[in-house]
């Protein structure tokens, strides 16, 4: 990884050690991880290895113990829940494997919702709203609540959501986790269309080399250390070598 | 901004609909109380201040000290013609007369009651008695007149609410303290129960029956002039009696008070009550509150993952305060409009009884706008108090915990 680019994200040296009572745990050991604008990139690795910790970090969800994160330059580490809360609404598009949208609110006033804590107008948001939801191809759901929604069309709403800000980068934790292989593909194939047309920074989450194959870089994540090998797994993956 | 998160509010309270009725009802029972009260007792309020706009503000009564709620006079104070004179001679009084009044036992077919007995003056020194009592419109039969002897006019309730086993009517002979009386009429229905079981006889046939000199009055009834304050002439009329008297100041033995005076002290004790009562029915308005904080403490922890989703999105703490501020305000406001209808409702139940059944137009249940208005904000606030704490927890959840949290 020695090509220049803007980094988008980038890690340097961040620890996170959970206490357990009197033991520490530390579930990020000085991770370092840059990412560029307009990359897709997937973060693999076992249970444990600290893959869902990274994504917490690199989405503003969390501070670390210890180390800097960068946001377009910003370094977010040290910042008040408020202004994370700030910077998650425009910079970041979050999509979560159990879709997580609000079950009391229809589709449309799901992908409204991160626009009302930008202070969107009212008009502005539901034709924002509209458009994306039309654009994940639920132009005629817009009306249901999640509960009348299959699992894919949910994930589809989610995606739509995580669009409504226009963030520069999407972050998608297990988004197939839940879904049949057959939506698993078209849910990455929308993901992969969001970077590609759009030029969206995707950041995704997977345990699944199926998933993580869609792609342009793997990032292997063993004990809260990124390994080196991302490059030979992400071509071995290509070549057809399924797990 | 507000208004959606009104929307997301609601909606979350319609969707846990039993729970939110179970809430509300502390908060519902406190205001319905609290409406029902003060509705009546404004209506109380306005009833005694045009009872005694009807009787005059200018209206005085001099009468001894110590008499009892203006009905028995312990002290052996006496008043006789010359406080009269001295009371229609003072500056600012335009006319005044003296009032007998006494307990009389009426027998009607050998059946024995006690009720208080009125003589009224007539002609020239009944003019002011005629004048107060406006609303004592002979309803059947005719009124006592100058020269009337042993001719009794009676309280509406003596012609229908079975006061002997016998209602009794007009030509009936009736005694009083044991002397034969032809009951000639009786007056309109006033309202309250002591002045309907009232007798009136002519204040001639009184100081027979009852033995009391001519120059003997129980109390003076005076009227000021329409200039002048009430007030002032009370410190006046105060002040020639003292002299007339000759008594110190403070060891005054009459009491001046004017109508006004009467209906302020009237009205501030029955504030003191209201006061009291109000406050009995905040404590249901405390537990409502705790009712709502417990729910909304519930509603947090039900919540949890939607409040780490909305944080996810972009939402700062402040806007999950503010979002389940007015999710228990919404609860309190609801408990609140529910408690109005129902406590205006129980309000009027008690008026339509209290005129049915009582026959009486003292309780006329009022609702000032401000007390509607009023109850609709205290209520807001009470649910939004309440739910101070429960947001503020809400708020500083942890976006990755409350994620997670299931």
């Amino acid at each position: 990884m020695t090509k220049k680019c803007d980094f988008v994200i980038e890690l340097r040296d961040v620890w996170k050690i959970y206490k357990m009572g009197d033991v520490n745990v530390p579930a990020l050991r000085g991770l370092s991880l840059q990412i560029c604008k307009g990359d897709f990139v997937s973060i693999m690795g076992p249970s444990g290895s600290g893959k869902s910790t990274a994504m917490n970090m690199v989405g503003a969800l969390d501070v670390p113990t210890k180390g800097k994160i960068f946001l377009n330059g910003q370094n977010i580490a040290k910042l008040s829940e408020s202004d994370l809360a700030q910077i998650r609404g425009k910079t970041i598009g979050f999509i979560f494997q159990q879709f997580n949208l609000l079950p009391t609110l229809s589709a449309l006033e799901n992908v409204t919702l991160p626009m009302i804590f930008q202070g969107t107008p009212r008009e502005e948001r539901i034709e924002k709203a509209k458009q994306l939801l039309m654009m994940v191809g639920l132009g005629d759901r817009m009306h249901h609540k999640p509960s009348e929604l299959s699992g894919g069309q949910q994930q589809r709403v989610a995606i739509a959501r995580s669009l409504c800000n226009d963030p520069e980068v999407i972050l998608a934790d297990e988004p197939t986790g839940n879904l049949d292989s057959k939506t698993g593909n078209e849910i990455m194939a929308l993901l992969g269309g969001l970077n590609r047309d759009q030029g969206k920074t995707v950041i995704m989450v997977t345990h699944d080399a199926n998933v993580a194959k869609h792609a342009d870089r793997v990032e292997l994540l063993k004990d809260g250390q990124v390994k080196k090998d991302g490059h030979a797994m992400l071509r071995k993956l290509r070549r057809g070598v399924k797990k | 901004m507000i208004w959606d998160f009104l929307k997301y509010g609601a909606g979350n309270i319609g969707k846990r609909r039993l729970r939110s009725w179970l809430t509300m009802i502390g908060i519902f029972v406190g205001i319905a109380a609290v409406v029902a009260l003060v509705s009546l007792g404004q209506g109380l309020t306005k009833y005694v201040d045009e009872e005694f706009a009807k009787l005059g503000r200018d209206k005085i009564i001099i009468q001894p000290k110590g008499t009892l709620g203006g009905v028995v006079s312990v002290g052996g104070v006496e008043i006789d013609d010359s406080d009269l004179r001295e009371v229609l001679g003072t500056k600012g009084v335009v006319d005044a007369t003296g009032m007998n009044y006494g307990t009389v036992k009426i027998e009607f077919n050998d059946q024995v009651r006690y009720y208080f007995n009125i003589g009224i003056p007539q002609g020239k020194e009944g003019k002011l008695v005629y004048e107060l009592f406006t609303s004592y419109d002979v309803e059947v039969g005719r009124n006592l007149k100058k020269g009337d002897k042993n001719k009794v006019v009676l309280g509406h309730y003596f012609l229908d609410r079975n006061l002997f086993e016998k209602n009794v009517k007009v030509g009936d002979k009736i005694l009083l303290n044991d002397e034969e009386f032809e009951v000639i009429g009786f007056y309109e229905i006033i309202g309250n129960p002591s002045d309907d079981t009232q007798t009136y006889i002519t204040r001639e046939a009184y100081l027979d029956l009852f033995d009391v000199e001519d120059d003997k009055y129980d109390y003076l009834l005076a009227k000021s002039d329409i200039s002048e304050e009430p007030e002032v002439v009370v410190d006046r009329i105060e002040e020639t009696l003292r002299k007339h008297r000759d008594k110190e100041e403070g060891s005054e033995d009459v009491d001046v008070v004017s109508f006004a005076q009467y209906a302020e002290v009237f009205k501030a004790v029955f504030n003191v009550v209201q006061v009291v009562i109000i406050g009995i029915a905040c404590i249901s308005l405390i537990v409502g509150g705790i009712g709502i904080m417990n729910t909304m403490f519930t509603a947090v922890l039900q919540r949890t993952q939607e409040i780490g989703i909305m944080k996810s999105v972009g939402a700062r703490n402040s806007d999950i305060m503010i979002l389940f501020l007015i999710e228990s305000g919404i609860l309190g406001l609801a408990g609140g409009a529910i408690g109005i209808i129902f406590g205006a409702s129980f309000a009027k139940l008690i008026e339509v009884f209290a005129t049915v059944a009582l026959e009486s137009t003292l309780l006329q249940a009022y609702f000032p706008p401000y007390l509607i208005v009023g109850s609709l904000v205290f209520s807001f606030v009470v649910g939004a108090l309440s739910g101070i704490i429960p947001a503020y927890r809400a708020s500083k959840l942890k976006p990755v915990d409350a994620l997670r949290y299931e």
